[in-house]
């Protein structure tokens, strides 16, 4: 059975190319599997961005793998180089150890690499890398909540999954709030899950008496932070600033909720900015190697429209 | 008669043990921070004890009849999701009101004494080792969730979350529900481990299932039952976390497993199946919940650490149950 499997992988992969035109180049697109919310969109966002390049560009061939642990990765790159001879790659790394020696053979091979979001550990590999920007996601943060907070305040900041990304928005976040006035009364992991979130956040109120603002630095945290102050009825907490771009807090923003007056973009949609470049970078002239940062913008009740995607998971 | 009081004295600890262990975590705690033994807090802590602690009153009785259950969590996941998602299906129909509420509820049951009975059916009818099959079904039931919501969040109409919510926030004289309700379990967990042929039934197959056999125990059915009461109770406790937050995801429910397992084992019960204790187990889920309440409450030690000190304990309590167990 194995063998008959893998003869008619053989076989698929054979007969493919016979069918296609000559100057028929292929893509191929890794990306981690739908493990959570911010995830699940950028699945979706890769998805759409597949979708549409396909019908766009008749020259262009697409593959998209999704895997649920790195070395499912490398074995969905190595697929795609053996079976499809792809001509580049779009990938976002699981963890960026065990992705680097796969990704150098795939550039090896002569491939055009285009890295996403997480850093291989070589430098120099990829053609391009297209990344969100952590500092400055705690850095608008910060800033956001410096003018929201003109007098000062205290505050608690939740923060995620113990992690170089988490720590570099933190860092972001206390520089911009340096003397502003602002007090961190205290600082707890929440890992970027709601639950999690929601029992920190009712420890947090039972500690301290007075907060006025929180900073749940990611939009599912910030949905058990409101559970926990709704449940504990506390009414000295002006607002909660979440962040990553969420669809149902950016909705709260745009109906002008008070609880939630802005919200930071970390977007999962810069999958499709990655896929997209690359296209472009096979079918035309225009030079698009380097590196190609998306900065995080702060959404309000009046720009909040463009960031909204009702369809999107995430 | 030196031995005797000695015997005696490391018996009791057995029993001791885990209560010691309790106050003297209420002790650092009222200690720590002034707002810890307020009512609030104390609360807070056994109404977020509540889903573990019913599905650990479950686990209690799967380990004592010697099976394991891995799956938990992830069914917790699943019914979550599968329970939301019905939910708003026959929202429209039937509207915001009692009896969507109950079709949730029925939802959860059912589904959760249905992955119970498979799980149950799998491992007594085909003979399939727990740890195998629960292992399998826990990935299983973790991806169904992450299919159902599409690698996102299902979250419950909105509307109809407010109107659910009083099940997790409100209660009786000042008692929430989720504390009701996981009372409520103990209580029952406790009769019948203690006092009915169900729960002897249990022990004698986890201390020895061919002795449990020629004295005509139906091993089988009393396992799968066993499985069923926990499945069963799975859905219990989904039916209380659905209202706090109105969602599930791929990370709701992560890890559950590990801590009702943790928690059965520091109250007492034996890992290897034979003996079992239901009010140990509630001691366990209250010193897990409190630890990293109290962790939380000081700045004490850094948050990257309590990992360790949450295993530390569960290591030191079952240490302190071992010495007292190496003379019987």
């Amino acid at each position: 059975m194995k063998h008959f499997v893998s003869g008619l992988a053989v076989a698929v992969a054979l007969s493919a190319p016979a069918f296609a035109q000559d100057d028929t180049k292929v893509i191929g697109v890794s990306i981690p599997a739908a493990t959570h919310g911010w995830a699940g969109g950028m699945n979706y966002f890769a998805q759409e961005a597949v979708d549409r390049l396909d019908a766009a560009y008749p020259q262009l061939d697409f593959v998209l793998a999704t895997a649920s642990d790195p070395s499912k990765q490398v074995n969905d790159i190595e697929d795609m180089v053996a079976t499809r001879n792809i001509d580049a790659l779009v990938v976002l790394p699981f963890e960026s150890e065990p992705l680097t020696g796969p990704v150098q053979n795939v550039k090896q091979s002569g491939a055009w690499v285009t890295v996403v979001d997480r850093g291989l550990s070589v430098e120099g590999i990829e053609d391009l890398y297209v990344a969100g920007d952590n500092p400055g996601f705690g850095r608008v943060s910060g800033e956001y909540m410096a003018q929201a907070l003109p007098d000062g305040g205290k505050i608690v900041v939740l923060r995620g999954i113990p992690t170089t990304i988490d720590n570099e928005r933190v860092e972001g976040f206390q520089q911009a709030i340096e003397g502003s006035g602002i007090e961190i009364l205290g600082m707890e992991h929440g890992n970027w899950n709601r639950d999690d979130a929601f029992t920190v956040m009712q420890d947090f109120l039972s500690k301290y008496p007075e907060i006025d603002a929180v900073w749940a630095s990611d939009d599912d945290m910030a949905v058990g932070v409101l559970g926990a102050i709704d449940a504990a009825g506390r009414e000295d907490i002006n607002f909660v600033l979440g962040g990553a771009g969420m669809k149902e807090m950016i909705k709260r923003v745009k109906d002008n909720d008070a609880m939630i007056p802005a919200d930071v973009t970390y977007p999962p949609s810069m999958i499709a900015t990655a896929i997209e470049v690359t296209a472009v970078g096979l079918v035309s002239n225009a030079p698009v190697s380097g590196d190609f940062i998306i900065g995080s913008v702060l959404v309000t009740p009046e720009n909040a429209d463009d960031f909204y995607f009702p369809d999107s998971p995430f | 008669m030196n031995a005797i009081i000695r015997t005696d004295r490391r018996l009791s600890m057995t029993v001791v043990g885990p209560v010691l262990g309790l106050i003297a975590l209420l002790v650092a705690g009222a200690l720590l921070n002034p707002n810890f033994l307020g009512w609030d807090n104390l609360t807070n802590v056994l109404a977020r004890s509540a889903f573990i602690g019913i599905i650990a009153v479950g686990m209690t009785f799967v380990i004592t009849a010697g099976g394991l259950d891995l799956s938990v969590g992830s069914m917790a996941a699943f019914i979550a999701g599968l329970m939301i998602l019905m939910m708003n299906k026959a929202l429209p129909g039937l509207g915001v009101g009692i009896p969507v509420v109950l079709l949730g509820m029925a939802t959860a049951l059912i589904a959760g004494l249905g992955a119970g009975l498979l799980n149950g059916l799998l491992i007594t009818r085909l003979g399939i080792e727990p740890f195998i099959v629960t292992l399998g079904s826990m990935g299983i039931y973790r991806s169904l969730v992450t299919w159902l919501a599409d690698g996102g969040t299902l979250s419950l109409d909105f509307t109809l979350r407010s109107f659910y919510q009083p099940v997790y926030y409100g209660g009786v004289f000042g008692i929430s529900w989720p504390i009701i309700v996981f009372a409520l379990v103990v209580i029952i967990g406790e009769i019948v481990m203690r006092s009915t042929a169900f729960g002897r039934h249990c022990a004698a197959i986890g201390s020895n299932d061919q002795v449990a056999r020629y004295s005509s125990v139906r091993v089988g059915h009393v396992r799968l039952m066993t499985y069923a009461a926990l499945g069963m109770l799975v859905g219990v406790a989904t039916i209380m976390y659905v209202p706090r937050l109105g969602s599930a995801s791929s990370a709701t429910g992560v890890l559950w497993e590990l801590e009702a397992i943790a928690a059965v084992i520091i109250g007492g019960t034996v890992l290897k199946g034979g003996f079992g204790r239901v009010w140990g187990t509630v001691i366990g889920v209250l010193i897990l919940s409190l630890i990293g309440n109290i962790l939380n409450l000081t700045d004490f030690v850094s948050p990257y650490l309590n990992g360790a000190i949450q295993g530390a304990i569960i290591v030191l309590a079952v240490v302190l149950q071992r010495e007292s167990k190496a003379d019987g």
